[in-house]
């Protein structure tokens, strides 16, 4: 049952050589369904994988299937092959899950596009990818869907290439994402260098013996390219721009692939961030707190209903790094599930309104959409109370279980949580109160004849209605009621047990923070709604904020600046000083030949002066030779 | 004559050698395609082809009856050729040299197919067929003398392919890569000349022990015989063995000049032990290296002598780059590793920490001036740069592991680049323009070819899974134990490879077609065929490239055994699990 393990992979890649083959011939809808199926296959036999693992007890509960040898050289060896263990599998499930979904859900939203199925090649290869970074038995195949993935995002953030602005948006996510992987593979040759092998089952078992500095080293080099693929400071900007393509692969990007695989390494190599100086992680938790605190003040300034999101994403994702710095590993991974269930359906969701008010993303034009959709206002709802911390939905367990961690590893970082917490909740609670309550606002001066906006199709909604169940469900995977009900933590434990930060404070302090974390919430969704229902209070949205701080920009215009200038300035050395230098010894000979070629004037007397000088200076030097 | 000299060729047996067939066919072909007459243009192209494609099935062949257990010379063939001068027609190829061989044979052809001349197709096959053979016999030559012949004997054939079907700036352009290159290799013929004098020198002194056994041994003879000095001995036996001992001794004492790399190679009889700083300390051998690598150095090319590359490139016709790019580059670091490593281990382990430097200098500053380059073939140009400085960090790091990557990587950036000049240049025949700011949306237009410019680009982008990758992975990796800050460096480089030609890519191919772009015709069946080939190794050696490791890996592992034996270099041991997992040792540069 184990060694079915390499089916969850091959199934997305042999949607993704069919469709390249067939694609155009199968084309719209037959494309969409067999890149479903074959997502849902994989989700299938990862299931089939999870329940073999479960029928496994302790160290028995990983399993290791090499399929051929990838590169051999001396003493350097990495295999192709598959390390099923809880953490891996958990990571499958939900990608092929949630990834099926969004398959399904792009069927319908890709009606019409000529590149259907093109689309739908680019969705499988980014699946398979994704699969490959999280199920690799050593760190090479994960930097193989890492990189994948980077290819992947590319590719679909630029699909529809011809507006200028996608296909930057796809450059700059890929550029931005192998500054990150430098540091991916600098960690590589260290761990090479020192262990002998890339293999996870050799680097983990080896970790506590590896010297603090070098551990150090190789977890921060790790967690840099962390902060590419899951848009963190200082590497963040790609994210926001990624919502060029299409709302799918949006919400592919944020749910379910790519930025959650910069957790999951860190996860998975948390025994060398155990062995670090105790500074790492502090480094990564302050990151990543900064980051969310950054980000969702961002977030309250938007007015671009998926630029909120994506805000919001890297907000969440920071949450993720606060619990890795904390040590609190499965807290990550806990959040990580319920965040990808309920940004899936957020994201989703914002493309159901963008497809049912034609294509229009700014919510200013929205307003009272409840009343058209219906199903879409009722299951973003859902995804809007996870995310804002409101018990009993999914974010609220996953996001208390960071927190409390956070306060036992330094209070201040706790309080940067709880107050980014807070903003959460009022920036979701502005976006609902902005797209689906209040005035109708889409019939302005500048669009008289706005169409009506209209609810979505059921392979657009059924995808809706699944999430918000998951959305609101999936806290039961982990509830803080004693050591029975944690059972995310309990199936994690082979893989973080070791490195877990075990929780210190009594029930009462828990209970207590709890309360802090939920009256926070309610206190943001409460300004929310005298600003952007009642509207009793003026809306406070700094340009400074809408503007991302100007991070971005700052950045773009030292690229495009300085940097930009520099780059010219090489070339121009080139052209100039060392092509120059070329050109000038060339120019030299030539100049020397036509002086020198004067000498060679045809008089005789001319040739005979010479000789004789000649004869006279060799008499000199002979007799000097002799006589002295 | 020719009779005469085929027949004693047939009776040494050298015509019917794999080897030298392979080095022989496209010279051959080349004076048949000449002795075709002019009118008869379609023959030209067919003849030529089949010669190409003959060329490319022997090399295939050799690939396929390489054994891959034999770290040393299979296929060898070693006759004399000019016996005063010691010069040997002496063929072999090693794990090293075996995939340019078969990079040579097949590219060839596929270049052929690409595209026609647009005039005079006679001279143009003709000339491509001497370069062909040329590529092939550098990459078999065992003998100085040879090598430097076929070395020598590409840049014929480039120059006039560049001067007389290159675009407006052919004749500055092919001017300056044929001084350039003649630079470089005039030095190299000095380097050629004298470590054959000094080998003598120094097979004479190693001789000097047996010299005095068999004097000793004539001396004790005379004694017997109660004779001294010049006396001659009265029985003729003895008289002969006398005689038969002193020529012994004037053979070993007046060898013959060798031009054999193997003998030189193995007896390392030019060796330098100084240990001084000062040029002024360093013994011949250092000089001599410096001399084959300034040949060596202009081909690669290697920073600050690389500016003749973007010129030929840009003015070559499509398949002159091609070349270029994917063979003749690799003459330049295939040199290093067999007279550098192999001839000279001393010298390449002294010089290794300057050669590193250049090359990681390369790294960066060919990506940097690539991104801001305004020309499609430029920019690949430069994109070359950046490639074969990965080559040279590898090589020089010395370790198993990168040198053969960098092996690996000759191969795969022939592929890739061979690939990219191909698409540029179809580019190029439509649009009649390679300035990057006159072409946009291609993407709409022509699909097809914008796929395969994806793929190809992300193999040129090093992408895992894809060819490009497996070369420069091995190449830092292996190069991280010896040479840790360069690595880190150098792995910036993959940063930079990225944006040069994600950001190219997206000038070229993304965007809305203005009315020049929109109909520009997508790839046609002729050249999807040839690019086949390509993107199928480019996706197989990505994936699966362990039958190219294991057939290089006995080579290099036995050439890095041999610099260690013959210099003071050891290549660190790699760490093995449990056993000195601690910081790693200081970096050596």
């Amino acid at each position: 049952m184990l060694d079915l393990v390499w089916l969850v992979p091959a199934l997305p890649l042999a949607g993704f050589l069919i469709l390249v083959v067939l694609g155009r011939r199968m084309g719209e809808p037959g494309a969409g369904w067999l890149a479903t199926a074959m997502c849902g296959g994989a989700f299938v036999a990862s299931a089939i994988v999870m329940a073999g693992l479960i029928g496994e007890q302790g160290e028995n509960r990983r399993h290791l299937l090499t399929l051929f040898e990838w590169m051999k050289v001396g003493g350097f060896r990495v295999e192709v092959g598959f390390l099923a263990d809880p953490l891996s599998i958990t990571m499958a499930l939900f990608i092929t899950g949630i990834g099926t979904l969004i398959h399904l859900y792009s069927i319908s939203y890709m009606h019409g596009d000529p590149k259907f199925s093109k689309f739908f090649i680019y969705m499988n290869l980014f699946v398979f990818s994704m699969l490959m970074l999280v199920l690799g038995s050593n760190m090479l195949v994960t930097f193989l869907g890492w990189e994948g993935v980077g290819a992947c995002s590319y590719l679909l953030i630029a699909f529809w290439f011809s507006k200028d602005a996608n296909a930057s948006a796809g450059k700059k996510a890929f550029v931005t994402n192998r500054i990150g992987d430098w540091g991916f593979m600098c960690a590589m040759f260290l761990t090479f260098a020192t262990v002998g092998s890339l293999d996870y089952s050799v680097v983990l078992e080896q970790a506590p013996l590896i010297a603090p500095a070098t551990a150090t080293a190789i977890a921060l080099l790790l967690f840099l390219g962390a902060c590419g693929k899951s848009a963190q400071l200082p590497l963040f900007v790609w994210l926001p721009d990624a919502m060029a393509g299409p709302t799918p692969v949006s919400a592919l990007i944020h749910a379910a692939t790519m930025v959650t695989a910069g957790v999951y390494l860190m996860t998975r190599v948390s025994p060398i961030l155990t062995q670090s100086y105790d500074w790492a992680p502090s480094i990564i938790a302050w990151v990543g707190v900064i980051t969310a605190l950054f980000a969702a003040t961002i977030a309250l300034a938007q007015t671009d209903i998926k630029k909120v999101l994506a805000y919001s994403t890297v907000s969440q994702l920071g949450f993720m790094f606060l619990a890795i710095g904390s040590g609190a590993y499965v807290a990550a991974i806990f959040h990580m599930i319920t965040h990808a269930f309920f940004k899936a359906l957020l994201f989703l969701g914002a493309g159901s309104v963008i497809h049912g008010m034609h294509d229009e993303q700014d919510m200013r034009r929205m307003g009272n959409l409840k009343k058209y959709m219906p199903i879409t206002a009722a299951t973003f709802i859902v995804g809007w109370l996870a995310i804002a911390g409101v018990p009993p939905f999914a974010g609220f367990w996953s996001k208390d279980e960071i927190l409390l961690s956070a306060y036992e590893k330094n209070p201040a970082l706790w309080f940067v949580g709880l107050v980014t917490a807070l903003l959460t909740a009022f920036y979701m609670s502005r976006q609902v109160f902005m797209v689906f309550f209040g005035e109708e606002r889409w019939r302005d001066a500048d669009h008289p004849d706005a169409p009506e906006p209209h609810e979505s199709p059921w392979k657009m909604t059924l995808p809706l209605v699944v999430l918000a169940g998951l959305a609101t469900m999936a806290g039961i995977l982990n509830l803080p009621f004693g050591n029975r009900t944690h059972f995310l933590e309990r199936w994690l434990e082979p893989v973080v047990g070791e490195s877990e930060h075990t929780v210190t404070a009594a029930a009462s302090a828990q209970i207590g923070l709890a309360a802090l974390a939920v009256a926070g919430s309610l206190v943001g969704i409460a300004v929310a709604y005298r600003i952007y229902y009642q509207r009793k209070m003026e809306p406070v949205e700094p340009a400074i904020m809408a503007q991302g701080w100007k991070y971005d920009t700052s950045i773009a215009a030292f690229m495009g600046g300085p940097g930009r200038e520099a780059f010219e300035a090489t070339a121009t050395f080139d052209g100039t000083v060392i092509d120059g230098a070329v050109n000038g010894v060339a120019t030299l000979v030539r100049g020397s030949g036509v002086h020198l070629r004067k000498v060679q004037n045809g008089f005789v007397r001319t040739y005979a002066l010479g000789v004789a000088v000649g004869v006279v200076a060799l008499l000199a030097y002979f007799l000097s030779r002799v006589t002295f | 004559m020719l009779p005469t000299l085929l027949a004693e060729l047939s009776a040494q047996n050298v015509v019917t050698t794999p080897l030298t067939q392979a080095v022989v066919l496209p010279f051959l072909g080349a004076i048949v395609v000449s002795l075709i007459p002019r009118g008869r243009a379609e023959l030209h192209r067919v003849v030529a082809l089949l010669f190409a494609v003959g060329t490319g099935a022997l090399t295939l062949s050799l690939l396929a009856g390489f054994d891959r257990q034999d770290s040393g010379f299979q296929f060898q063939v070693n006759r004399v050729w000019i016996s005063d001068f010691g010069i040997s027609w002496h063929l072999g190829i090693d794990g090293i040299s075996l995939f340019l061989v078969v990079l040579s044979g097949f590219l060839f052809p596929l270049a052929m197919v690409a595209v026609a001349p647009s005039h005079d197709p006679k001279p143009y096959y003709a000339w491509l067929l001497v370069l062909q053979g040329g590529c092939i016999g550098v990459f078999c030559a065992l003998d100085l003398f040879v090598f430097f012949v076929m070395f020598e004997i590409v840049l014929v054939p480039m120059y006039f392919l560049i001067l007389g079907w290159g675009y407006a700036d052919r004749v500055y352009a092919a001017l300056k890569f044929f001084i350039f290159t003649m630079f470089g290799s005039a030095l190299m013929l000095v380097g050629i000349v004298a470590l054959t004098f000094l080998n003598r020198d120094g097979v004479v002194e190693a001789n000097q022990a047996r010299v005095a056994t068999i004097q000793s041994e004539m001396a004790t003879v005379q004694a017997s015989q109660g004779l001294s000095g010049p006396d001659t001995p009265v029985d003729p036996a003895i008289a002969a063995s006398l005689a038969a001992g002193e020529a012994r001794i004037e053979r070993l004492l007046n060898p013959k000049l060798n031009f054999d790399l193997v003998t030189i190679a193995e007896s390392q009889t030019v060796t330098d032990t100084s240990t001084g700083a000062s040029p002024f300390d360093w013994g011949a051998a250092r000089w001599i290296f410096l001399a084959f690598a300034l040949a060596f150095a202009v081909k690669v090319p290697l920073f600050p002598l690389h500016t003749w590359l973007p010129d030929a490139h840009t003015q070559a016709p499509t398949a002159g780059s091609v070349i270029l790019a994917g063979v003749m580059l690799k003459l330049g670091t295939y040199g290093f590793v067999r007279f550098g490593l192999y001839l000279l281990p001393e010298p390449s382990v002294f010089f290794a920490p300057a050669l590193v430097t250049l090359g990681v200098i390369g790294i960066i500053y060919g990506a940097v001036v690539a991104t801001m380059q305004k020309d499609l073939k430029r920019l690949v140009a430069y994109s070359s740069v950046a490639h074969l400085g990965f080559i040279i960090l590898g090589i020089f790091a010395l370790t198993t592991v990168s040198i053969e990557g960098g092996v690996v990587q000759m191969f795969n950036h022939g592929i890739s680049t061979g690939a990219l000049f191909l698409l540029v240049g179809m580019i190029y025949e439509r649009r009649h323009t390679r300035d990057i700011s006159s072409l946009k949306g291609l993407q709409k237009s022509a699909p097809i070819l914008a796929a395969v410019f994806t793929l190809v680009m992300l193999s040129s982008i090093g992408l895992p899974g894809l060819n490009g990758f497996v070369g420069e992975f091995l190449v830092l990796v292996g190069s991280f134990l010896t040479r840790r800050w360069f690595t880190v460096v150098a792995a910036a480089g993959v940063v930079l490879a990225a944006l040069y030609l994600l950001w190219a890519f997206q000038r070229v191919f993304h965007g809305e077609p203005d009315e020049e772009n929109a109909d520009m015709a997508d790839m046609n069946w002729r050249e999807g065929l040839v690019m086949a080939p390509l993107l199928v190794l480019i996706v197989f050696l990505g994936v699966y490239p362990k039958p190219m490791l294991d057939r290089i890996e006995p080579a290099v592992a036995r050439l890095v055994s041999h610099v260690e034996n013959h210099s003071d270099y050891t290549e660190p041991a790699v760490a093995t699990t449990g056993v000195g997992v601690d910081a790693p040792g200081e970096d050596g540069g």
